[in-house]
């Protein structure tokens, strides 16, 4: 479904990401880790055509994405839920779910969105950031679920959570692949990641270091946490 | 206590004017992080407009209502298509030249063929004499005015705040980069909202051209104003701008009452105090300005 060949990226004279490959088939929940300032979120901003300086390719659904606008990129069906989460203030949360365009086949209706996530029907007049950061981040994925986005690029999106809120988010990521969907997931939580993921790359230097499978993650995990500073 | 009550009618007045123009500014510097310096001169282009329809094709008031602000809309999108997009990737400092620059020749066009003496534009007959307002008699046509001024932002305010359009536009206001990768093609709102900002400049000329003399420097004097009105409401915030012109039409009101020697720089303290206060202005958010 997502296919990505040498891409090299960097921030003027800094070189962030070398010859990365990797790719996502469909159905698969893939976990992307690596230290903080690997350059996790560039690979995403690069994926949604937010990072211009770029080099390699980028498939997507059979579709050279190189040319195309972020929000062609959208369209096609990448669901991008970003680090900060992206919640606007001037916006509630009920708009939050309609803003976007449907762009995949099953988009999920919002009857569906409000009792998946009941805290959000009960706020739909809220401002976005009026939410508390994991109400948030809820709101964040419920926006891409809502437009049916065929690939979800989540960027750690448990960072910071208390853990009943990151085990809702790993049931979430379970129900979207149940579903047969796609997600590519940033994460530094390993242990959550091997719970809800098929596969793991290891980002390092700028580069793919690793492909981990779930039974070598819980196998290493100490190890991984050491290296990645937790 | 008549004397003040008068006075504050005045600022209403004064403040649709302020509020109008804040308003375009707003959206346009939204939409498109362009701080439009050109804006006085649409204006001033507004009532010239209609005083050259009157003029020259007889065409009144009412209609002239109607087809200078639309006029001047569509002279807006060319405008944005032709330079103010090319701003979108240079340094701010470009910004202020095109955008002055432009200002500039838009005036100097208009002075060197009508001369800098002021045109006469009379009130439409429907409002010409006073209104009883129980306390003073007040011109009719400046009730009009403030009456059209608070319908023209209570109706661009429930498009921002209840429309899909509007939705967008406040979206891609806070987040631009986001909006867009959330499927919306912002770009294509850019232009038109670019003309309305515009349209809406040309509107205030058109209602400014019966009551405050029409002249090549008319929106020069007010341009300055109208930008501590923006400053003072919060870069970027609509309702800002509208609460702070009204606020500010009536700070000069009793200030050429009180202290007329300084009622000139009193917005600008006024302005000073408010940023010491909030750097971001009255209703401005942090974001905007990043
Ligand atoms: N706008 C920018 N300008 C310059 N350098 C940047 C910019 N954004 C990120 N960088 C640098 O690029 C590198 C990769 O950043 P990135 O945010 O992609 O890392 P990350 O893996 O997502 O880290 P984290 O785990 O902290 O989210 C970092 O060294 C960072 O300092
Ligand atoms: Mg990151």
């Amino acid at each position: 479904m997502l296919r990505i060949e040498s891409l090299s990226a960097g921030y003027g004279e800094a070189q962030v990401l070398r010859d990365v490959s990797l790719h996502v088939a469909e159905g698969e929940v893939v976990t992307l880790v690596g230290r903080n300032g690997a350059g996790k979120s560039t690979l995403l901003r690069c994926l949604m055509g937010l990072h211009t300086q770029q080099r390699g390719l980028v498939e997507f659904l059979g579709r050279d994405l190189a040319r195309l606008p972020t929000y062609r990129r959208a369209r096609l069906g990448l669901g991008w839920v970003p680090d900060d989460r992206g919640i606007f203030a001037s916006l509630s949360v009920a708009e939050h779910l309609t803003l976007a365009p449907p762009v995949g086949p099953d988009p999920w209706s919002l009857r569906r969105v409000y009792d998946t996530f009941p805290v959000l029907a009960e706020r739909r007049r809220f401002p976005g950031t009026r939410l508390s950061g994991g109400e948030q981040q809820m709101l964040a994925m419920a926006r891409v679920l809502r437009t049916g986005a065929q690939l979800l690029v989540c960027d750690e999106p448990t960072e910071g959570l208390a853990p009943v809120v990151v085990r809702r988010i790993g049931e979430i990521i379970r129900e979207v692949k149940a579903h047969g969907g796609t997600v590519l997931l940033v994460e530094q939580n390993v242990h959550f990641a091997a719970t809800v993921a098929d596969r793991h790359y290891l980002l390092a230097e700028g580069r793919i270091a690793e492909t981990l499978d779930n039974a070598e993650v819980r196998e290493r995990e100490s190890e991984l946490l050491a290296y990645l500073g937790i | 206590m008549v004397d003040v009550t008068q006075q504050l009618f005045n600022g209403l007045v004064g403040g649709g004017f302020l509020a109008m123009l804040a308003l375009g500014l707003a959206v346009i510097f939204g939409m498109l992080r362009v701080v439009n310096f050109a804006h006085g001169a649409f204006y001033m282009l507004g009532a010239f407009g209609a005083y050259l329809l009157l003029t020259e094709a007889g065409v009144n008031f009412w209609l002239a209502l109607l087809i200078v602000p639309v006029g001047l809309a569509v002279v807006g999108m060319v405008l944005e298509r032709a330079f103010v997009h090319r701003l979108t990737r240079l340094d701010p400092l470009y910004n202020f030249l095109l955008t002055f620059g432009l200002a500039l020749i838009l005036q100097d066009a208009v002075k060197s063929q009508y001369g800098t003496q002021s045109k006469p534009y009379s009130r439409p007959a429907l409002l010409d004499g006073s209104l009883n307002l129980g306390l003073f008699e007040y011109p009719r046509y400046q009730v009009f005015v403030l009456v059209f001024a608070l319908v023209v932002c209570v109706a661009v305010w429930l498009v921002l705040a209840r429309t899909r359009v509007g939705m967008i536009i406040r979206a891609a206001t806070e987040r631009p980069e986001l909006t867009r990768a959330l499927g919306i093609d912002v770009g294509r709102w850019v232009t038109p909202v670019f003309g309305f900002g515009i349209g809406l400049a040309g509107l205030a000329g058109v209602l400014a051209a019966p009551m405050r003399a029409v002249h090549p420097a008319m929106g020069a004097d007010l341009i300055i104003t109208v930008f501590a009105v923006v400053v003072i409401g919060g870069l970027g915030s609509i309702f800002g701008a509208v609460v702070a012109g009204f606020a500010i039409g009536m700070v000069q009101a009793l200030g050429n009452l009180y202290v007329p020697a300084a009622s000139q720089i009193l917005v600008f303290i006024l302005m000073a105090v408010v940023l010491l206060w909030r750097p971001t202005g009255l209703f401005g958010r942090e974001e905007v300005l990043t």
